[in-house]
């Protein structure tokens, strides 16, 4: 009796000591499925899902705190593909942060901008250039298209123009055989 | 005899070259447009060197190449700029790409043409003369044949491969090239060989072609060019891929996520070859290619066509007949079709192909996959078309990428044998450009982010350092106080004597400020009145007084003004 009492005992011992050193030796720097969610979000930054961007988002969802359908910009499609990988419900994207609006990039007319620094303040990217009283253009190869340098602009200067598809960004459509309904005779 | 090697699949459509084939080239007439699209390779678009309104003469570069991954772009005659903007491109989606519209002047001028030494030459210099004169693949792919024009990593090539298969149906572009024009695509094939220093090459040729083949042996012997053999080759679709001609002539196959020059072997194509010896022996730059001009015509013939040349111009040269009612770029097993007949001949335009309902039939109803494999035994790639097909149907892309999609080459075998008559490389090409976008997205989130957290530290780094000022700033005025409480426990008499605390030193500290800015403002007060002699200041007073005498005069006046005003406003 008192000797299977060691066995275990001792066996309890070994193991919870591996497991310990092991949880130290083998620790996971951060939370591995912030960063997979984090993957999944469009990287916009716009703040439409009342975060204060993607990655504060996705920390929120990894643990419970928001819905999955909050980002306007992923679309259904990535309201989809959060709830593959938490094997959660698809939800249809909530009203309440916004609607899916086709990709565009803000545009600044350089004939009205006054060189106020408003916009380059608030763009998370760093996508604007320009200084004070001086002229400000947009990067538009590193906008992300989330509407926040619209509000502080005191002039309305900024506007959102859609990315026009070119030859180099068209997609092949889905084939799709075409039904001919037969003519009358 | 050399020793041939097989490669996996393949198919045998009906040629149909016999009815281009028997005319020789001829060269396209002067029209009186040309529209010139500045992406035509692959790679980035080249910066339009023109505007509207330039002359420019023939030959002229309009389009330097944006990057090494570029090629540039001439004017194909000479004339007038009339401008530059955004036309249809010869690509199926049918948008517009930005073109340099030039009208011909009639007089076809050559600008000067400049033959480079690249015999004596560094490599590197004879790249970038070969990228100037924007030479291409002609094969169809139109990869920047610069950055081709390589030995590889050993230092020489093994093997040059010249591909004058011409495997697709009606395309009969190459065969009457090197019958009529075969020393050029053997001295460019000389000049490859030294620039690749390869031990041999091996120009591969369909044994449906034998003119070709008696004109290029007759050739290379006339020539006394050494180390270049003619190879004929067994006819079958599509022997004329890179990978496998490389694979019939050598028995190499490349793996998957390999290049042919890591195992000593490069491919040119032949008419390629012949644009190389143009642009470094003539020093004349890629402004025309032979263009197959076939199907559903009177007279399907082979022309030497200028680059921007309007696909109709040519189509009405050889009389189409009257139920024609497309175009495809390219030949009926890969060709593109075009969204109307008005679209530029481009550096990849081989041929232009018209086509009818009678000619390319509607496919019949796309039916079920049945699964029986017959793509997969026609699949020259050696992939699983039907399992590509189903992970391209259910938008699974990242299994049709573990099953290698991208090896995929679009020759069309695999919906050539279907028997439920399915558009395979409909979906490939579908999954294909889905996962290309995806990639795209995928980069441009990565460098949101990569942005978004170096701004965050940017902001935390600045909100420290500001800290750290203050923290400097608060040190030294504590240092201060330290010595004024010091100051005022030796016992200071000028002081009023604070009892020991901080915050009567700090009263007196405010007080100071107070005292220093007042000094400031006093310091700061106009003093063109401050040193005046007595005369002056009498004056002065005098002025000030008379000025107060007629101000209470005006107020006067304005006084017994006023009743009198009002009636008149009444």
């Amino acid at each position: 009796m008192l000797e299977a009492l060691i066995v275990m005992a001792l066996g309890a011992v070994i193991l919870g000591g591996a497991l310990g050193y092991a949880s130290i030796r083998f620790k996971v720097e951060g939370d591995p499925l912030v960063e997979k969610i984090d993957a999944i979000l469009p990287q916009t930054q716009c703040g439409q899902c009342g975060f204060p961007g993607c990655k504060p988002y996705a920390e929120a969802i990894a643990k419970g705190e928001a819905e999955i359908n909050q980002c306007p910009p992923g679309g259904d499609d990535g309201v989809h593909k959060l709830a593959d990988l938490l094997g959660r419900e698809f939800k249809p994207l909530s009203g309440e942060h916004g609607i899916e609006k086709p990709k565009s990039i803000a545009f600044i007319d350089e004939q009205t901008c006054i060189g106020c620094t408003l916009c380059i303040q608030a763009c998370p990217v760093d996508a604007i250039v320009g200084a004070a009283k001086q002229m400000h253009t947009i990067v538009a190869t590193q906008c992300t298209g989330c509407e926040l340098c619209l509000p502080p602009c005191p002039v309305n200067c900024i506007s959102m123009v859609p990315i026009a598809e070119s030859v180099e960004t068209w997609k092949w459509k889905y084939p799709v055989f075409e039904l001919k309904t037969r003519q009358a005779a | 005899m050399r020793r041939l090697f097989n490669f996996h699949g393949g198919v045998k459509p009906p040629t149909h070259k016999t009815e281009s084939n028997r005319e020789p080239i001829a060269a396209a007439p002067l029209f009186a447009e040309y529209v010139v699209p500045l992406h035509q390779s692959i790679g980035g678009t080249p910066q339009p060197l023109v505007k509207a309104g330039d002359l420019v003469l023939k030959g002229q570069r309009i389009g330097e190449a944006d990057g090494n991954m570029s090629s540039a772009v001439h004017a194909p005659t000479s004339g007038v700029v009339k401008a530059v903007e955004m036309r249809t491109a010869a690509h199926s989606s049918g948008l517009s790409t930005l073109s340099v519209v030039i009208e011909a002047d009639g007089r076809d001028q050559w600008c000067e043409l400049k033959p480079l030494d690249w015999r004596s030459l560094p490599p590197a210099q004879v790249r970038e003369h070969l990228q100037n004169a924007g030479v291409v693949g002609l094969g169809g792919a139109v990869f920047p044949s610069h950055l081709k024009v390589n030995p590889g990593k050993q230092g020489h090539l093994d093997t040059l491969v010249i591909n004058g298969a011409e495997c697709e149906p009606f395309i009969t572009c190459d065969d009457m090239q090197m019958r009529e024009r075969g020393d050029t695509v053997v001295k460019g094939a000389a000049i490859l060989r030294d620039l690749t220093q390869a031990r041999q090459v091996l120009i591969g040729i369909e044994n449906n072609k034998p003119e070709a083949i008696a004109a290029m042996k007759a050739t290379v012997k006339a020539l006394g060019v050494e180390r270049i053999e003619i190879v004929p080759i067994p006819t079958r679709y599509p022997a004329g891929g890179a990978k496998q001609l490389i694979r019939v002539l050598t028995g190499i196959e490349v793996p998957h996520g390999h290049r042919s020059t890591d195992y000593g072997v490069q491919c040119f194509n032949s008419g390629t070859a012949a644009a190389i010896y143009d642009a470094l022996e003539l020093g004349k730059p890629l402004i025309s290619r032979i263009v197959t001009v076939a199907g559903n015509v009177d007279k399907p013939r082979n022309y030497e066509v200028l680059f921007g040349t309007a696909m109709k111009d040519m189509i009405a040269l050889v009389g189409p007949k009257p139920d024609a009612d497309r175009v495809i770029m390219g030949g009926p097993m890969m060709g593109y079709r075009m969204p109307n007949d008005a679209v530029p001949v481009v550096k990849a335009t081989n041929c232009i192909l018209v086509g009818s309902a009678a000619l390319f039939p509607p496919p019949p109803p796309e039916m079920p996959c049945i699964r029986c494999g017959e793509c997969a035994k026609a699949c020259p790639a050696d992939l699983a078309p039907f399992e590509l097909y189903w992970f391209s149907k259910a938008k699974i892309f990242g299994k049709a990428q573990e099953y290698h999609l991208f090896d995929c080459i679009e020759c069309g075998c695999c919906a050539f044998v279907c028997p439920s008559r399915i558009p395979l490389v409909d979906y490939y090409r579908f999954a294909k450009s889905e996962i290309w976008a995806r990639e795209r997205d995928n980069s441009a989130a990565d460098t949101a982010r990569r942005r978004y957290e170096f701004r965050l530290e940017r902001e935390e780094r600045e909100k420290r350092e500001k800290a750290a000022k203050l923290a400097a700033k608060a040190a030294e005025t504590k240092a201060k106080l330290a010595a004024a409480e010091a100051a005022a426990a030796s016992g200071d008499t000028t002081a009023p004597t604070p009892p020991p605390g901080a915050d009567d030193a700090k009263k007196a500290l405010i007080a100071a400020a107070m005292a220093k800015a007042q000094a400031q403002k006093a310091a700061a007060a106009p003093a063109n009145t401050a040193a005046l002699t007595a005369e002056q200041q009498a004056q002065v007073k005098e002025i000030e007084a008379r000025r107060a005498e007629v101000e209470a005069a005006v107020a006067q006046a304005a006084k017994t003004a006023k009743p009198e005003a009002k009636p008149d406003a009444e």
